[in-house]
């Protein structure tokens, strides 16, 4: 299996600050991988590179044999990598469904006009859309809660929806932005092993950002490190534990030594 | 029961000074007495005095509210001293103009009160003390408004059943007194006009009639036949439901049509121009409903598609071609629909509030222009464009505001049929994704580019429209016409109807545009009015008085957003 | 490589280069026209550009209560133009009783001070009540919303003066000690452009050094920094803000007056409209949030809008361009808020998009 993603020399800088130096990346396909690294390493910025929030000042994004740096976010979803947020960003103030079936938008065909006739094939594909739209709901475990507000669901529902309006554009890559953040242990262990079914199931490939070790060290094949916007160490799980610069990454900040290596603040 | 109150005697103070600075206010700018023209009961109440009672009763509402904890006697007093707090302004103002402007009247003086306030007229003093003089007046003013606070309590205090009823007939007698010019009418039309002369005289209610009206509406509000028909309502079935359903649009489609033929010329013109302002709000709901750009620089597009109008039918020496009413419509829409594009084109990737600011500016930038003598050859100029024909079909002239009003009606049942379509489509999803949060929108595969140029598109094609017709139906436009007011008076009624709401705007443009078309008076403090709406509504109810349903959960959720905000710049 | 290229183009950028190759050339070709014709002498264009700058510290005045309040709030406090108008509205009729009872002539520098200091206390309150109803308990609310609040406090504060001091222009009276003319190099310039000229960069120079030196200048840019931190470090966030807006509108009190005092038009319930969008475009043009660059702003909108027709739109052949002044500062604004959002001097907030 080849890489789906890579990553050449990727760097991003605000100002003075170089939020991602030079970063490579291979992404192997069907994999899940994920991005580890202290608060403000530049894990975020780094995924907005990526979707195309931001433009990186230099290096190559490739992306099933596309370059797709610099491209506006919304042709990369068109080219198949959709993602989460740190902070649950849905469209909160619609419903559920709603929410699934704007994710959908990249697959559907019919123009506007058509919805002011109401021609058979708008009628056919809104009731396909809406049809997959509660197959996804269903997928996620939120079967029933489809006619909720998105703002009034629970915070875990919200996660899922989330990953399931991410999941209703088809992507190949799915990015997930610290899946579990705000969750107790029961609830990121589900999470886990969702994150797992999502990849056997679906055939999807998935990187994420996360701080839970129990979970990265769980289900991650890939772990790349990242401190101060540099790599500094990429290999499996067992490797990434044993890794004396990365131990001093975390440590040298005074964080507690053990699975989780570090305690989440208030901000991230 | 003195002790409660003095322990109380700060809030009692507190909304009392509040309702008399209102009342101070109402008066100062001279809404009181301007309404005093106008009256409701026989000679007796006019409009000037339910303006004058409003800080009375206000505070006394407030008050009693303020005290719920302490017993009906000791609110029901609290009330009443709130109400007789509330004159202390007023009186004081009666003395200020008894010396400055009544004994001044006459001196030599540098400096004159009447030239700087200019409702402070003797005239203002006689109608405050219910013309007995300073002393007895202003004491008699002062019970009155204690009055008034009581009445405010009673809206508290009051059991349910008779609050209801008491709230109810206040509605329906007041109600009838201020339309009745225009309720005299329709009963002329339909009735007799023996049962017009009983019910009406002076162009106010009947005292008698007043209290018959009174008496009935009371009765029906205390024994809830309203309520009891709505339960009824709800417990039948589905399918008899639907049927009901069907009948009332049957009935109201009925409605609309007949509407103009009983309400005579000069309400059939008022229901014109509310059809227009229907229209416009349904383009600018989408605009600012939908995909919440806020576009304040709206009345261009009107503009463009009357001047569009204007030029291609006009037989004076602007015409340029003597295109038809019918053939010249799809033009205007065109027109408009290009400058939506244009317009929109740059405002693409501005931020909401610069957005705002620059749509105002291209308002102005067009209206300036369409004034100027550069652009004169081509629209007239200042002079405007002359001898627009009315619309034709068979053969028949469409020069009455009646048969206007069925043309802008058509219009608008096809906006909101567009407007409703386009809502349950993807275009709407896309809209209502990119209202929420326009980055994850666009990361959601949305070509933001596109959506909001559909929107100023669309928007601009429903007020060219209403523009062109517009032009039809006055036959001369000036450029005067299109000022920023516009633009104004259509968000504000998108806004007290509800953001994203189509009933929403009929219903903002029959109270915004309606009252003030049938009140005259109204006139001048109409923008006022529509300024003080626009705060007291995002302050009370920011999802307006029918609102969509998704608007109302956003706009009420404030602190969530903003703290969602905080931790997204931080991160 | 053509598919890379092809799949980044944007019409939007093209034709946003498109406008911007063509409004330059319009200005290039227009400029070169009007000079090498000589239409106008270097006298009337040095009296343009004194007109100019004096109507220019007007904006900057006003361009700073948006500038500040923008600053805290992130909010266009769209009422500020008529907080503007009500100080000047309301000393107006003063300066009338002055003028009759002589005392505008023989004691001009304290007429004209009680006149601002009534201005000033007028906007000021206003300001503070506008912020105290309208914009403080939206604190936090969607954007939407409290942009609505301000343009319906416009309207009130508006149609509020319309109705308590009548729809009728009123003219302030000519103050016999500011009318005359001043020779600088040869130029003749109207005495009274310079006096208000000089007062106003009086009172920039007094804010700035208010904002930059004071205790409550510094808590003013800590709320503008980030006002949890501010509140965390015991500053009273709401006072900070209330005090902000008593600036600007105190600014724009004196703002008034100096307008009263140098344009013949008079005074009237409207007048705060357009300056009101031009000092914002001055705020804008100087970078929103920046109170430097407010001042500059102003004055170079001022100047350009007294030049620019002139200099521009009548070398593109374009007759009775005084018509056209007002269209021409908006035209700027929408220029500058297409290409340069961040102004002249950068945004000092220019991250903190929201």
């Amino acid at each position: 299996m080849g890489a789906i993603l890579t990553t050449r020399n990727v760097t991003k800088r605000f100002g003075g600050l170089v939020a991602v130096n030079d970063f490579n990346l291979d992404i192997e396909e069907y994999s899940i991988s994920s991005v580890i690294g202290p608060n403000g390493a530049g894990k975020t910025t780094f995924f907005n590179c990526i979707t195309g929030f931001y433009v990186p000042d230099e290096g190559d994004i490739i992306f099933d044999g596309h370059y797709i740096q610099g491209l506006s976010t919304d042709r990369i979803t068109h080219h198949g990598i959709s993602r989460t947020y740190q902070n649950i960003r849905l469209f909160s103030n619609m419903t559920a469904i709603e929410n699934i079936l704007v994710g959908q938008h990249p697959h559907l065909k019919t123009l506007w006009v058509e919805a002011i006739f109401k021609t058979p094939r708008f009628l056919k594909e809104e009731a396909a859309a809406l049809e997959e739209a509660i197959r996804l709901l269903n997928f996620v475990g939120l079967a029933g809660m489809g006619d909720l507000i998105a703002h009034n669901m629970p915070y875990g529902a919200q996660r899922r929806l989330e990953i399931a309006r991410a999941l209703a554009s088809r992507p190949k890559l799915l990015l997930l932005d610290e899946p579990t953040a705000g969750m107790n242990p029961n609830e990121s262990a589900e999470m886990m092993h969702f994150i797992q079914r999502l990849r056997d199931e679906l055939e999807i490939t998935i990187l994420l950002i996360e701080h839970d070790m129990r979970v990265v060290m769980g289900i991650s094949e890939q772990i790349s490190v990242m401190d101060f916007g540099q790599k500094i160490a990429e290999g499996t799980p067992k490797e990434i534990q044993r890794n004396p610069r990365v131990i001093e990454a975390y440590l040298g900040r005074g964080a507690a030594a053990g699975l989780k290596l570090e305690t989440k603040g208030a901000k991230a | 029961m003195i002790k409660t109150l003095q322990e109380n005697f700060r809030i009692i103070l507190r909304y009392g000074l509040l309702g008399s600075v209102i009342a101070l206010y109402l008066t100062t700018i001279g809404i009181v007495e301007t309404f005093a023209q106008r009256n409701l009961v026989g000679t007796s109440v006019s409009l000037g005095h339910v303006f004058l009672v409003f800080g009375a009763v206000g505070a006394g509402f407030l008050v009693t509210r303020a005290m719920k904890e302490h017993s009906a006697s000791i609110a029901a007093a609290a009330s009443f001293i709130t109400g007789m707090i509330t004159s202390i302004l007023l009186i004081i103002l009666t003395l200020v103009i008894q010396v400055f402007v009544i004994q001044a009247a006459g001196q030599e003086r540098v400096f004159e009160l009447r030239s700087m306030f200019v409702n402070l007229s003797p005239s203002l003093v006689e109608f405050l003390t219910f013309g007995q003089g300073l002393v007895l007046g202003n004491l008699l003013f002062a019970l009155f408004s204690g009055l008034m606070g009581l009445i405010g309590s009673s809206f508290v205090l009051l059991p349910e059943n008779w609050r209801r009823a008491w709230i109810n007939s206040l509605i329906w007698v007041l109600g009838l007194g201020l339309f009745s010019e225009n309720v005299a009418q329709i009963v002329r039309e339909l009735f007799s006009s023996s049962l017009n002369k009983v019910l009406f005289t002076n162009k106010a209610l009947n005292p008698v009639a007043a209290i018959v009206i009174f008496v009935i509406t009371f009765a029906i509000g205390y024994f809830g036949i309203n309520k009891k028909t709505r339960a009824k309502w709800e417990q039948m079935p589905e399918s008899r439901r639907k049927r009901g359903r069907t009948v009332l649009i049957v009935l109201s489609v009925v409605f609309l049509l007949v509407l103009p033929w009983t309400v005579g010329l000069f309400l059939s013109q008022a229901l014109f121009i509310i059809g227009l302002y229907v229209m416009m709000g349904l383009g600018l709901n989408i605009v600012v409903g939908y995909a919440g750009l806020l576009d304040l620089g709206y009345v261009a597009f009107f503009a463009f598609g009357a001047y569009t109008m204007g030029i291609l039918t006009s037989t004076g020496p602007l015409g340029r071609s003597d295109l038809t009413f019918w053939t010249a419509l799809p033009f205007a829409v065109l027109v408009g629909v290009i400058w939506g594009l244009l317009l929109g084109f740059p405002v693409l990737r501005m931020r909401g509030d610069y957005l705002a600011i620059v749509t105002l500016g291209f308002g102005e930038i067009i209206r300036i222009l369409a004034l100027s003598n550069w652009l004169a050859p081509l629209e007239g100029g200042a002079q405007g464009v002359l001898h627009i024909p009315h619309p034709k079909i068979f053969g028949f002239a469409m020069d009455s505001p009646q048969s206007m009003y069925y043309l802008v009606v058509l219009g608008a049942v096809l906006a909101a049929f567009v407007t409703i379509r386009l809502r349950d489509s993807r275009l709407g999803r896309q809209w209502m994704a990119m209202r929420e949060d326009e980055d994850v929108a666009e990361a959601m595969g949305i070509n933001l580019v596109q959506t909001k140029l559909l929107a100023f598109a669309i928007g601009a094609a429903f007020s060219a429209m209403s523009g062109a017709i517009f032009a039809a139906r006055l036959g001369n436009i000036f450029p005067h016409s299109f000022n920023i007011l516009i633009s104004i008076n259509a968000l504000s009624l998108i806004i007290v109807g509800g953001m994203g709401s189509i009933p929403g705007v009929v219903v903002g443009a029959l109270i915004l545009v309606g009252l003030p078309e049938m009140l005259r008076e109204f006139a001048e403090y109409r923008l006022l009015m529509y300024g003080i709406l626009l705060i007291v509504m995002m302050l009370v109810k920011p999802e307006g008085f029918l609102p969509e349903a998704t608007r109302k959960r956003e706009l009420r959720s404030g602190k969530e957003q903003f703290s969602d905000q905080v931790a997204r710049s931080e991160s | 490589m053509l598919k890379r290229y092809i799949e980044r183009f944007s019409w939007v950028d093209f034709l946003l280069k498109l406008f911007q190759v063509l409004a330059l050339a319009a200005i290039v070709i227009g400029i070169f026209n009007t000079l090498s014709v000589a239409r106008y002498s270097s006298d009337q264009w040095v009296t343009l550009i004194f007109a100019g700058l004096a109507q220019g510290s007007i904006y900057a005045l006003i361009a700073l209560g948006y500038t500040l309040v923008y600053g805290i709030l992130l909010m266009i406090n769209f009422a500020h133009g008529d907080v503007y108008m009500a100080g000047a509205f309301t000393s107006v009729f003063l300066a009338d009783s002055f003028a009759l009872s002589g005392f505008l002539a023989s004691h001009p520098v304290l007429a004209i001070l009680i006149l601002l200091l009534v201005a000033v206390t007028v906007s000021m309150v206003l300001n503070v009540i506008v912020e105290r109803v309208a914009y403080r308990p939206l604190r936090g609310a969607p954007r939407l919303v409290p942009l609505i609040t301000a343009i319906g406090a416009s309207f009130t504060i508006e149609y509020t003066f319309r109705g308590l001091y009548g729809a009728e222009f009123h003219a302030y009276p000519t103050v016999p000690a500011l009318s005359g003319i001043i020779n600088i190099a040869g130029y003749e310039i109207p005495r009274v452009q310079i006096v208000v000229l000089v007062a106003a960069v009086v009172l920039m120079l007094g804010l700035y050094f208010f904002v930059e030196r004071t205790k409550i200048g510094k808590a003013m840019r800590a709320v503008s920094e980030d006002k949890e931190v501010a509140r965390l470090m015991g500053i009273n966030v709401d006072k900070v803000i209330m005090i902000t807006f008593a600036v600007g509108g105190a600014l724009a009190g004196a703002a008034g007056v100096f307008n009263g005092l140098f344009r013949p038009q008079g005074v009237f319930f409207f007048m705060g409209f357009i300056p009101g969008i031009k000092a914002f475009t001055a705020a804008v043009l100087g970078g929103i949030g920046n109170v430097p660059g407010a001042m500059v702003g102003g004055l170079f909108l001022g100047v350009f809008e007294a030049v620019g027709p002139n200099l521009i739109l009548e070398g593109l052949g374009i007759p009775a361009v005084n018509q056209l002044r007002d269209a021409f500062a908006f035209t700027l604004l929408v220029i500058i808020l297409i290409f340069r959002p961040q102004g002249i001097f950068g945004e000092r907030l220019a991250e903190k998009k929201a």
